[in-house]
């Protein structure tokens, strides 16, 4: 079940040509549904984890979550992407928080 | 300059072959593939001639496609002051045993890799330096980054340079013109678009194969690509020029890696990068075991089977030691997961694992064919011509040349870019759009490709997954896979050619409901038939060369005087039928080929 979508959050990136988390997936599993206008992914089996879609995600809306046969419920791991810099906040299972930040670019 | 976005999904798909849309594109120069390689491509192609339309056919979307497309912690080749290229080929030769390996293109590769190491950073790649602002080396040979964006890097470079980008067109096939390349035909996924794309050469630049065996995670859960290797790259270069007739060579030299348990992610990060020992469940040191080889140093698939050798002898699981990481270097490697692989701090956050309490389990991988880690890819020529004339390969492509990793791709870009341009200035044009040959060919690659989406909604037939799982068990079982410690012998490999035989014979039950699966059906297709090939070269090399790359149960010792060569195969674009055979190996670099 990696990435989850909220759909508080999700508008489905509706004045795009298409929405951030269906542009940014290498492996075309991200959707938006046209009922719902809301994201979901096709098929969570396939997915590798990569957290494209949730670094894309404009609205914060998708968190990646390990495969419970993997990992235990819940930890989380937020990308917060800024201009040159990225920052990461984990949550472990015993609610242990760390957070991260790094320059990921040398200019733009 | 174009990056034309792949769209919106339709739902609405044809029901015929005369609804669906055919696009015909010229060009120069032809991009199967916009990653590492393939933008490198694309930037040389510019520089040496801005004249030129350049196309890339990008599967998924430019900007994070591939196997860059999660991050990177590092390059892992990059030559230190006071080395030379020929002590890097030394080095590359003594990491595969002492070969065989073609020198020729080692040297070539190693020449022009810091140059395109260089190009990143000055594109805004973070390469990490010490206080006197020298790179900082992470091991004898590979540097550190900060390579969060490095696929958007490129691809921003890529599209600058002014090819036009194609994304969401998954290449199908190739377009042939009495035996030269003349292009390739593409399945855009989102509009069900056919591309038919004549170019006056085509490099492909696809990646390697990942998901043709078994993960041991794919346990029918949600787990089914926890694999190390990107799992959207499947072999379809490889396949797509086997099919017309290129050359594969050493497929047999799979790339196997120690990985950490239960989640596929790189372990070099830990034990070459902050130097946490292998340890076994005595708390032994693993890599002790192996100093008459070189310990810690020892060739690559040496280090990558050691683990599973513990195992195999009662001594696993096995760790990378990290209970003695100073509270620093613990968040300097967590950055560094974060680069390339940030899930696997999520993974270790859902463990609830404090890594200097408790050292990070590792396994073996399940296997790769990657002609950018180890050398299964195209034989090529120098200028990275297959042996399919106007058909180039770059990077995981091309074969015969391992340890290139991403600076090595990048580099083999360039030399690919340039051979290619070389190679269209000589070449007579391109036949007409209405040449009746090239229309038949269209014709029917729009037929194969489409056939598995117009059987209909009730057709009782085979999903691409389920086809896809069944050939993973194959090869996991068969074929060498991480259930079976990666051994092999004849009978088993003749037991996955008869099935993969009838794998093939079952192409026509597959169906697909729309066009994210029609492209899984061209995918599975692919895998298929690059597994064939596999298995051809496993069969063909009787000795055990590369133990844990390649081994062979029935054959468990090196054979000099038989196997120091290159194990080939060729399809027979007529009927079908796949040739082994060998190639000599050239000495090219003096010295002891077993030391670096």
């Amino acid at each position: 079940m990696p990435p989850r979508v909220s759909l508080q959050k999700c508008n489905g990136c509706e004045d795009r040509p298409e929405s951030c988390c269906e542009e940014a997936c290498p492996g075309d599993l991200m959707a938006v549904d046209e009922a719902t206008g809301k994201a979901f992914c096709r098929s969570t089996r396939d997915c590798w984890d990569c957290m494209s879609c949730t670094k894309a995600c404009p609205r914060a809306a998708i968190e990646t979550r390990i495969p419970y046969q993997l990992g235990y419920h819940k930890a989380s791991l937020r990308p917060i992407m800024g201009k040159d810099r990225i920052i990461w906040k984990c949550v472990d299972i015993n609610g242990q928080e760390t957070s991260y930040e790094y320059k990921n670019r040398l200019k733009r | 300059m174009a990056n034309r976005p792949g769209g919106r999904r339709t739902k609405a798909t044809p029901k015929n072959l005369a609804e669906v849309k055919v696009e015909v594109v010229d060009c120069d120069l032809l991009i199967i593939g916009g990653g590492n390689a393939g933008c490198f491509v694309a930037v040389e192609a510019a520089k040496q001639d801005p004249g030129l339309k350049v196309v890339v056919m990008e599967k998924a979307e430019i900007m994070r496609s591939g196997a860059c497309s999660a991050g990177m912690d590092a390059i892992n080749t990059y030559i230190p002051e006071g080395k030379t290229p020929e002590d890097l080929v030394r080095w590359s030769r003594s990491q595969v045993g002492g070969g065989p390996l073609r020198e020729d293109l080692a040297l070539s590769n190693a020449r022009e890799l810091n140059e395109a190491v260089d190009d990143l950073e000055r594109w805004g790649l973070p390469i990490l330096r010490d206080e006197n602002g020298k790179i900082r080396y992470r091991g004898k040979w590979d540097i550190s980054i900060h390579g969060e964006q490095l696929k958007p890097i490129m691809a921003e470079k890529a599209i600058e340079s002014g090819a036009e980008v194609y994304n969401r067109v998954a290449g199908t096939g190739l377009l042939m013109d009495n035996g030269r390349c003349v292009g390739a035909f593409g399945l855009q996924v989102r509009s069900g678009t056919f591309y038919v794309f004549r170019a006056r050469a085509t490099v492909v630049a696809t990646g390697g194969a990942g998901t043709l065996y078994k993960s041991y995670t794919a346990d029918s859960t949600d787990s089914g690509a926890q694999i190390w290797m990107c799992p959207y790259c499947v072999g379809s270069g490889y396949a797509m020029g086997f099919r017309q007739g290129a050359e594969l060579s050493s497929l047999e030299q799979r790339w196997v890696a120690t990985r950490t348990k239960d989640f596929c992610g790189p372990v070099d990060t830990i034990s070459v990068g902050y130097k946490a020992p292998i340890i076994n469940c005595k708390g032994e040191k693993v890599m002790s075991r192996y100093a008459h080889l070189g310990g810690d140093a020892a060739p690559r698939y040496i280090r990558a089977n050691a683990p599973m050798e513990e195992w195999l002898a009662g001594r696993g699981p096995c760790y990378c030691d990290t209970r003695n990481m100073a509270p620093d270097k613990v968040t300097a490697m967590m950055t560094d997961y974060l680069n390339e692989r940030p899930s696997f701090v999520l993974f270790l956050a859902s463990r609830g694992q404090d890594v200097t309490k408790e050292p990070i389990e590792i396994y073996g991988s399940d296997p790769y064919i990657l002609g950018g880690h180890t050398m299964g890819g195209f034989w090529v020529d120098i200028g990275r011509m297959t042996t399919v004339p106007g058909l180039f390969a770059a990077g995981e492509t091309a074969g015969g040349n391992p340890n290139k990793f991403v600076g090595g791709c990048a580099a083999e870009g360039k030399l690919a870019a340039r051979a290619a341009i070389t190679y269209m200035r000589a070449d007579r044009p391109l036949p007409a759009a209405n040449d009746p040959d090239m229309q038949a060919q269209v014709g029917a690659e729009k037929a194969r490709v489409f056939a598995p989406l117009l059987r209909g909604a009730d057709y009782d037939g085979v999903t691409p997954r389920e086809m896809k799982e069944r050939l993973q068990r194959l090869m996991d079982e068969y074929a060498g896979g991480t259930s079976q410690f990666y051994r092999t012998n004849e009978e088993r490999l003749d037991y996955a050619l008869k099935h993969i035989a009838t794998l093939q014979s079952q192409f026509q039950y597959l169906k697909a409901a729309d066009l994210h699966e029609l492209m899984e059906a061209s995918e599975t297709m692919d895998r298929v038939d690059v597994a064939e090939a596999v298995v051809h070269h496993l069969k063909a090399r009787r000795e055990t060369r590369w133990a844990g790359w390649q081994t062979r149960s029935d054959y468990p010792e090196r054979d000099d005087a038989n196997f120091d060569c290159f194990v080939e195969t060729r399809r027979d674009p007529e009927t079908g039928i796949v040739t082994a055979f060998t190639r000599p190996y050239e000495q090219l670099v003096p010295g002891d080929r077993l030391k670096a």
